[in-house]
């Protein structure tokens, strides 16, 4: 046997497949279509589509929408139509990181935009700040990406995580209970939910106490005895923050172990059709939550969306769908306002800017780049074999933000 | 006092399931010695199965545990499939090659169960006559959990007839004890791992099956369960259907009180079970000592350096790599760049798997301390960036240095579950240490200075230094202590015999393979300009062990090629199609079916027979 080139024909092969590569990534960069007017508009996107597809999908479908809408009307800046790269960041910050590299050098797109969990929305919002390139962070609710971590090129669609708490203390400060329980994923995304709800009910109710915590690894909830550890401090209310199949696990366990009975439960995001539908008959009722009672909004600017929502995709949209859809006719009306695709002047564009959303007027502040999107809070109710939300109202993100001043110390700037 | 009582019997229910999937596991890895990545898949296919069947036939009882009976038999037969159509074929290749072909299952199935089922999670119906509960001492209790909780010790009964009272099982026991003198003796092992994989399968859909009453059936249920079943059978012992059931029900119980007492220690509480137990108990509790531990080298020709021509391939690739920015445009450099990385990291693990035989399931660790030591040393000290490249090789070696102590006292698959332990140890307390490490919101703003933002500069950094450090790896197989890192793998009573210290070899390589790995993590970190906890957690240390099966163990320069292979496979297939994980474990199976021996075995087999002939 001839063991002399081990080491050359291995070689050979990596730099075959190495080879096969580079000019690969060469040839898509100069397919690439140069600035020039008439050329469409590119918007690079990332999102969890595989690791999250429950969500993702019907976002996708929304901003599919707000495209051909945008299109259809003509395009922007006299004609120039909106195109979308679409990339799955397989749910990891250095994978998306990678991706919006692809998206910026091969695909030369004008702005980024999407994502779903908050530490890819940070990893992708601190791409961008580096790389001077506007982002329009879609789903990430972490209170950093605006605030402790925010930048100058970084903005954000959905109500955070505190915001969506604060309307859910303006519920619980009304509640007679005094012993309150909490339950939420072990991550920033629960442990900041906690944290805000906790002090901010304090602060308003300074007669409450918080008499027991539970913090299950996120999809790994057990449900059994994290149920029963509950109900041993009895408390007189539950704040959850558990999602998807945690949540159906813990409903379904908190039922059969009487968790539920005579206890309020105030639970964050369980009002949305992604959480809610799965459950059918067996959504908790009287559970005050935010969400979004789709089929149930009939302002002329949602009645209009859902329409065409319904037409275009044979389905109700859900609460993706509409962060979908309001974050490209965001993008779509900054570029129209600034009047060019220069970056500078999109991020100009974009702090300050109002638009109409399926939910109402909506504006990105100035101040922290953070819209004033809002959320539905009512309470959950079983209908027809499928939960549905009752007894809401809109409650305007504008009128849940710490002051200005607050929000300005925590910003690094 | 009755709270306890029902806290207890939750834990009961809890090691239930965890009994059924991970007895599956123990008796197909006892036989077949298979690191059986799919078990998971199998349990979160029958739960797909369970639905869809209790959803048609589930109104009665009957109905529902016929479908329960159905789903788990169903993911049997596709169990046996795998193995005639796939593992069989593997026999004769290096240990460890099977566990590469069943991560590609583990892929495809991901993709092909969110093709038939959509992504939406699935709400079973509840068992019928079992919906609600009893009072135990006051305290309600699901009456379904009742059921499950008698389920465990019945299924262990049976499995104790199956294998103590009909002849089948003796074989499988005889087997499990020796592989090689059963088959000696005439029992065919192929029909006997065939009949096993079915019975391991079943017990898995079986557990996943038992779950649609439950918890709603999600796409995520594969990886929530395989870890954790690992974690039983070896803390249970490999092999040892008891140890399965004791550690179940410790597991359980710990789980259950657990979360009295720290509600926060949710993410690492089995872990840390795992690694005291082992650290104390080398088999597990219940586990023998094994004659011969599965490693994973396979005696195959031994290295040699190569001389001639081929001895200037290395400087040649090189060279070549280094005038690729001449051509290429910014994404292709970065694309290399993590190449060059993440084929210092699979070198780096390959230093311990094909030198010393020590399968790492934690490696990914190394690869984040070094990643967060510069970071770290970045964000707190405002250090510039090389001495923050300095400290990451330091960080990670110092690490493995401390956590090797434990893990070389330990072989074969016990190894592999402590270097785990350790491994999601570190990302824990990353992943909640918010003061220090920004928990899972990670360290931003770790980007390089202006000499080396450019992509192409510190794509050349990232040559200059990961090239320097393969070089070292390369010279230190060939060095004395190589050769004896290789004696200790081939045969560690021989060696001991002539004097070497075998333990203090593969520590030291543990600390070398770390620091090398940590030298990768930071050029990481400022490759991507940011950290987070992902890049310590199971699925690097997964990807990284890929990458070394797929180039092949028996050469130096497979697992360069692996990382070249997968991690071009892997970003090509993400940025085209949504299905990646299907093409990806597509190609991982048709690789290992066509190149049994990894890739760069295949060529040097190839490269050699052409020379002899």
């Amino acid at each position: 046997m001839n063991r002399r080139h081990l080491l050359l024909a291995p070689g050979a092969a990596a730099l075959a497949a190495l080879c096969f590569a580079a000019p690969m990534s060469v040839a898509k960069a100069q397919s690439a279509p140069a600035q020039s007017d008439g050329q469409p508009i590119r918007v690079g996107e990332i999102n969890s589509y595989t690791g999250l597809p429950a969500f993702t999908i019907p976002y996708r479908q929304g901003w599919q929408l707000a495209v051909e809408e945008v299109n259809a009307a003509g395009g922007l800046l006299g004609g120039r139509k909106l195109e979308v790269v679409s990339r799955d960041d397989a749910g990891k910050p250095d994978d998306a990181v990678r991706v919006a590299q692809e998206l910026l050098s091969n695909e030369k797109v004008e702005l980024l935009a999407g994502t779903y969990f908050s530490h890819v929305g940070l990893a992708v919002a601190d791409f961008a700040a580096r790389n001077k390139l506007p982002f329009v962070a879609a789903e990430p609710l972490t209170d950093a990406i605006t605030w402790t971590k925010g930048n100058r090129y970084t903005f954000r669609l959905r109500p955070s995580t505190y915001m969506q708490a604060a309307m859910l203390v303006e519920e619980a400060a009304r509640l007679p209970a005094k012993r309150w329980a909490t339950v939420a994923p072990n991550y920033e995304y629960g442990q900041s939910a906690v944290q805000w709800f906790r002090q901010l009910l304090s602060e308003k109710r300074p007669d409450v106490e918080f008499v027991a915590e539970q913090w299950p690894a996120q999809g790994k909830l057990e449900a059994g005895p994290t149920v029963q550890a509950l109900a041993a401090a009895k408390p007189d209310a539950i704040f959850n923050v558990t999602f998807g199949a945690d949540l159906a696990k813990f409903v379904r366990e908190g039922e059969g172990r009487g968790l539920f009975r005579n206890r309020t439960v105030v639970s964050l995001l369980t009002g949305e059709p992604e959480y809610l539908d799965p459950m059918k008959d067996e959504a908790p009722e009287g559970w005050i939550v935010t969400g979004y009672p789709q089929e149930q909004i009939d302002t002329p600017e949602h009645k209009a969306f859902r329409d065409a929502y319904v037409k275009r995709f044979n389905e109700p949209p859900r609460q993706g769908s509409v962060v979908g859809y309001a974050t490209f006719k965001a993008i779509a009306a900054a570029v129209e306002k600034a009047g060019s695709t220069d970056p500078e002047k999109l991020v100009d564009a974009l702090s300050g800017l109002a638009l109409s959303s399926p939910f109402g007027p909506i504006t990105f502040r100035a101040l922290d780049h953070q819209a004033t999107m809002g959320a539905y809070v009512g309470k959950t109710t079983v209908k027809d074999g499928q939960g549905v939300m009752t007894g809401w109202r809109y409650a305007d993100g504008a009128d849940y933000l710490p002051s200005d001043e607050a929000v300005r110390k925590m910003r690094p700037e | 006092m009755s709270f306890y009582l029902v806290q207890f019997l939750s834990g009961l229910a809890t090691a239930a399931t965890l009994f059924l999937v991970s007895s599956g596991l123990t008796i197909v890895f006892g036989v077949t010695r298979i690191v059986n990545f799919a078990h998971g898949s199998f349990y979160m296919l029958g739960a797909y199965l369970g639905w869809t069947l209790v959803e048609r036939w589930g109104t009665t009882p009957l109905g529902f545990w016929g479908a329960v009976a159905a789903a788990s038999l169903a993911v049997g037969l596709l169990g046996a499939l795998m193995e005639i159509g796939l593992l069989r074929r593997l026999y004769r290749s290096p240990e460890l090659f099977q566990l590469l072909a069943t991560f590609g299952v583990v892929l495809v199935v991901q993709d092909a169960a969110s093709w038939i089922w959509g992504s939406e999670d699935l709400l079973g119906r509840r068992a019928p006559g079992l919906r609600g509960s009893v009072d135990i001492l006051d305290q309600p209790f699901p009456l379904y959990d009742l059921v499950l909780i008698g389920l465990g010790p019945l299924v262990l009964g049976l499995l104790w007839l199956l294998f103590n009272r009909t002849r089948w099982g003796t074989l499988v026991r005889a087997a499990t004890q020796d592989r090689d003198m059963a088959s000696a003796l005439g029992v065919d092992p192929a029909r006997l791992f065939t009949g096993v994989l079915f019975l391991g399968s079943a017990l898995a859909g079986l557990g996943g099956a038992l779950q649609v009453p439950r918890e709603a059936v999600n796409l995520h249920m594969d990886m929530a369960i395989v870890v954790e079943a690992f974690v039983v059978v070896v803390v249970g012992g490999m092999g040892s259907l008891t140890g399965a059931f004791v550690a179940s029900l410790l597991i359980g119980q710990l789980q259950a009180f657990g979360i009295l007492v720290f509600p926060q220690i949710t993410l690492v509480l089995v872990f840390l079970f795992m690694a005291v137990v082992l650290v104390i108990r080398p088999y597990g509790l219940l586990g023998r000592a094994e004659d011969a531990p599965p490693t994973a080298a396979s005696p195959g020709p031994p290295l040699v350096a190569a001389a001639g021509a081929a001895r200037w391939a290395p400087a040649l690739l090189l060279a070549l790599l280094a005038a690729v920015p001449l051509v290429a445009g910014d994404y292709a450099l970065i694309v290399l760049t993590e190449v060059v990385i993440l084929a210092l990291l699979a070198a780096s693990l390959h230093l311990l798997i094909g030198l010393g035989g020590l399968v790492s399931f934690g490696h990914a660790a190394y690869f984040g301390l070094g990643a967060y030591g510069a970071a770290l040393l970045v964000k707190h000290l405002a250090a510039p960036m090389p001495l923050a490249l300095a400290a990451a090789p330091l960080v990670a070696g110092l690490g493995a240095l401390a956590t090797g102590w434990f893990c070389v006292r330990r072989s074969g698959l016990y190894f592999a579950m402590l270097t785990l332990a350790f491994a999601q140890i570190v990302w824990s307390v990353t992943f909640q240490w918010y003061g220090v490490t920004g928990g899972d919101n990670g360290i931003l703003g770790v980007w390089p200075p202006d000499w080396a933002a450019g992509k192409a500069a510190y794509y050349w950094l990232t040559l200059a230094l990961a090239g320097g450090a393969l070089l070292l790896l390369r010279r230190a197989a060939f060095a004395p202590f190589g050769y004896a890192l290789r004696a200790g793998r081939d045969s560690a009573l021989r060696a001991e015999s002539v004097g070497i210290d075998v333990r203090r070899h593969q520590w030291l390589s543990f600390a070398l393979a770390g620091s090398a790995a940590g030298l990768a993590g930071g050029l990481y970190a400022f490759a991507k300009g940011s950290v987070f906890p992902t890049l310590m957690a199971v699925p690097v240390s997964v990807d990284a062990l890929v990458m070394v099966l797929m180039g092949g163990i028996q050469t130096l320069s497979g697992p360069v090629v692996g990382a070249a292979l997968f991690h071009l496979l892997e970003t090509e297939a993400m940025s085209r199609t949504d299905w990646w994980r299907l093409v990806l474990g597509t190609i991982i199976l048709v690789l290992v079916l066509a190149f049994p021996k990894g890739v760069a075995g295949f060529v040097r087999d190839l490269w050699t027979r052409g020379r002899d002939a």
